[in-house]
């Protein structure tokens, strides 16, 4: 056993790396929930959006226009889900799952001719003398544009659930929608809005495993990140900056056993394997217990469909 | 609307009829499982590239179904179930986790054929295993990495504890040894044989733990895509070339080559004199292929390491021979001694020299 041989820096620097892709999907998941709409498409968003930002990041040479390919993507990929459970009111846990069906076929289809392409590389964000700094440069100014994206957009997140005018309506449709529908507020067209926000940030993450983390296109190469992405929602309590955290965990723990393993840790590595889920289910469960769904902060109207007649 | 009913059940009772009789005017229907996409870049493409030449060498005789992306364990029965009904005469199961779902069903439907790759268990007298010796390209693999790490330490990206994956490291690990006794190796089990994203993470953690060499026994190009990005590591394709990746990192690789096997069942079904059987077939049959040698690997260890692979197909040498002893010391093989195949076949423990331990 050699722990001297694990960098911690150069650990946290790969753990926020690891934890981009998911945490792109929990926060755009976290606005669909907040406004009442359950997607369960999240893997088939990301690997949608993972080939379309490889695709046109190679057609482009430009990795910028493939993360803007890929938002737009997954996007587009959503609003087929937001049609069929907004206006033509079908269940959107049964839609939800078709849709990740939907987009690991699609994918697949779409990259065919990608197989084996290297994508343009991303470089890392220039911070000057600061990534020069001890302890700080490595952790956090050495990272590509996308890992502070990825911060912004929580934070952004954050400020418009909680301070704008905007988010009030959001989330008002999520605990009430007839509440809301009563106050003339378009219910309709605030979920599409919120389903489309989610698709873009799905894409994104896919995208980044697919021109960052990874980077290359392989079929199916998302490989379950939409199932955490969707868990680490409900682990967060709707909550933005829980989402980081949770994310950061998850990633954080994934990252860290591989680490142990490599510097040869008398741990059994089966535990070292399942840990990552097995902390995530513990969180789960402590977060949990003895509290109501109105406690855990569920969106009242959550899963629930809309008509403007009933 | 009666009359069409009727044409329907008339149909239906001939459709019936003809899967029954199975006469064999009719196309032959093969089936493949796969574990992981058809485009891995890896295991699972290879496996389909030999279902594309069996239609491409019995034309409309054979018809071929496949299904991707089918977990292990209890799904893989659902989805062998379903092709079974729908009349495949033949069907083969292409991962390890696929052999108790396989044997299940295989009891089930004794009129199908079925085959399950790198397995060891044959219930049913309609159920065949297949496997390569890709431990003799890990040897190969192992003496080239040996001679080329600078670091001495050499990763091994490792998928599920089972004796094909352990067969592996050994062998690679014995012969890296032998010509570098410096020589260490960290051991990363992901369990999974396909995770891209996970992939990259363990090639990551290896090769900034020091690691030169990545080895890996997972599907995906991932691992290989991560060492070309840290520069200076160098990487073994597995399972299908991977040549996109030469001449750095990947300087060579083991390529599975199910074609000429998958073409010999299928005519043994035509012919009627399929039985079943236990294939195990490496370098000398070229079930297993050594993947060009690129330049970055210096003239003599490429001549050294065609030299081994020759050796190895010719039945000249065994990767696993002694003197040998377990992990804890203990005496495995004599000197000059050759493991048998029931002992390798099984193989649950790691030679001597290697650190950590094998998961249960």
């Amino acid at each position: 056993m050699d722990l001297s041989s694990i960098n911690p820096l150069v650990l946290i620097a790969a753990l926020m790396v690891a934890s981009t892709p998911i945490l792109l999907a929990a926060i755009g998941e976290l606005v669909v929930e907040k406004s009442g709409v359950l997607n369960l498409g999240v893997e088939g968003m990301m690997i949608t959006g993972a080939i379309c930002g490889f695709a046109v990041a190679v057609e482009s040479g430009s990795p910028a226009l493939g993360f803007v390919g890929a938002a737009v993507g997954g996007a587009l990929l959503s609003l087929l889900f937001g049609v069929l459970t907004q206006y033509l009111l079908s269940n959107q846990v049964a839609t939800g799952l078709a849709l990740t069906l939907f987009g690991l076929g699609l994918s697949a289809l779409m990259g065919q001719d990608y197989v084996g392409i290297k994508p343009p590389a991303t470089g890392d964000v220039n911070f000057g003398p600061l990534a020069d700094l001890p302890v700080l440069g490595i952790v956090l100014f050495r990272h590509d544009l996308m890992v502070y994206v990825s911060l912004a957009i929580v934070a952004g997140v954050w400020a418009f659930l909680k301070y704008s005018r905007a988010g009030l309506i959001l989330r008002a449709v999520g605990e009430s929608h007839d509440a809301a529908h009563a106050l003339g507020y378009k219910v309709v067209h605030v979920r599409l809005a919120a389903i489309a926000f989610g698709g873009a940030c799905a894409g994104l993450g896919g995208a980044y495993l697919s021109l960052i983390r990874v980077p290359q296109w392989t079929e199916g190469m998302t490989a379950g990140a939409g199932w955490i992405a969707l868990a680490i929602v409900v682990f967060a309590s709707w909550k933005p900056w829980r989402v980081l955290l949770g994310a950061y965990l998850f990633g954080g723990v994934t990252v860290l056993q591989l680490n142990l393993q490599a510097a040869g840790v008398a741990i059994p590595v089966e535990y070292l394997s399942m840990s990552p889920y097995i902390i995530t289910i513990l969180v789960l469960v402590i977060m949990s217990s003895n509290r109501g769904r109105a406690a855990l902060a569920a969106p009242a109207a959550l899963g629930r469909s809309f008509h403007a007649s009933s | 609307m009666k009359r069409r009913n009727l044409l329907a059940g008339a149909a239906l009772a001939l459709g019936l009829g003809g899967a029954a009789l199975a006469g064999s005017h009719e196309p032959l229907k093969v089936g493949f499982i796969y574990v992981g996409p058809i485009g891995d870049g890896g295991w699972t493409f290879e496996h389909n590239e030999g279902r594309l030449a069996v239609e491409e060498h019995f034309g409309d005789a054979v018809e071929t179904v496949f299904q991707e992306n089918v977990p292990e364990g209890a799904d893989a029965e659902r989805a062998l179930t379903q092709m079974a009904l729908q009349g495949a005469d033949l069907i083969f199961t292409t991962s390890f986790g696929y052999m108790d779902p396989t044997n299940a069903v295989a009891g089930k439907f004794p009129d199908v054929k079925f085959e399950h790759a790198t397995g060891y268990k044959r219930e049913h007298a309609n159920v065949s295993t297949y496997s390569a010796r890709f431990y003799e390209g890990r040897a190969v693999q192992g003496h080239i990495a040996g001679k080329m790490t600078e670091t001495n330490k050499i990763g091994y990206i490792a998928s599920f504890p089972i004796p094909e994956v352990i067969r592996g490291i050994n062998a690679a690990y014995i012969h890296a040894k032998r010509v570098n006794p410096d020589v260490e190796f960290s051991v990363i089990w992901v369990y999974t044989w396909f995770d891209p994203a996970k992939e990259a993470d363990a090639a990551n953690a290896l090769i900034e733990q020091g690691a030169d060499v990545v080895l890996q026994h997972t599907d995906s190009t991932a691992p290989q895509a991560a060492a070309q990005a840290a520069g200076n590591v160098i990487t073994f394709g597995q399972a299908s070339d991977m040549g996109e990746y030469a001449p750095m990192p990947r300087v060579s690789s083991i390529i599975d080559n199910w074609a000429p096997y998958y073409i010999a069942r299928t005519q043994e079904v035509i012919d009627g004199s399929w039985a079943s059987v236990d294939t195990w077939d490496g370098i000398s049959t070229g079930m297993v292929k050594i993947g060009d040698i690129s330049d970055a690997v210096p003239a003599d260890v490429k001549a050294e390491a065609e030299a081994m692979a020759a050796a190895i197909g010719a039945g000249e040498y065994h990767p696993f021979t002694g003197p040998l002893n377990k992990q804890d010391g203990s005496p495995w093989l004599a000197e000059g001694e050759i493991a048998d195949d029931g002992t390798l076949a099984g193989m649950n423990f790691y030679v001597e020299g290697l650190t950590g331990e094998v998961p249960n």
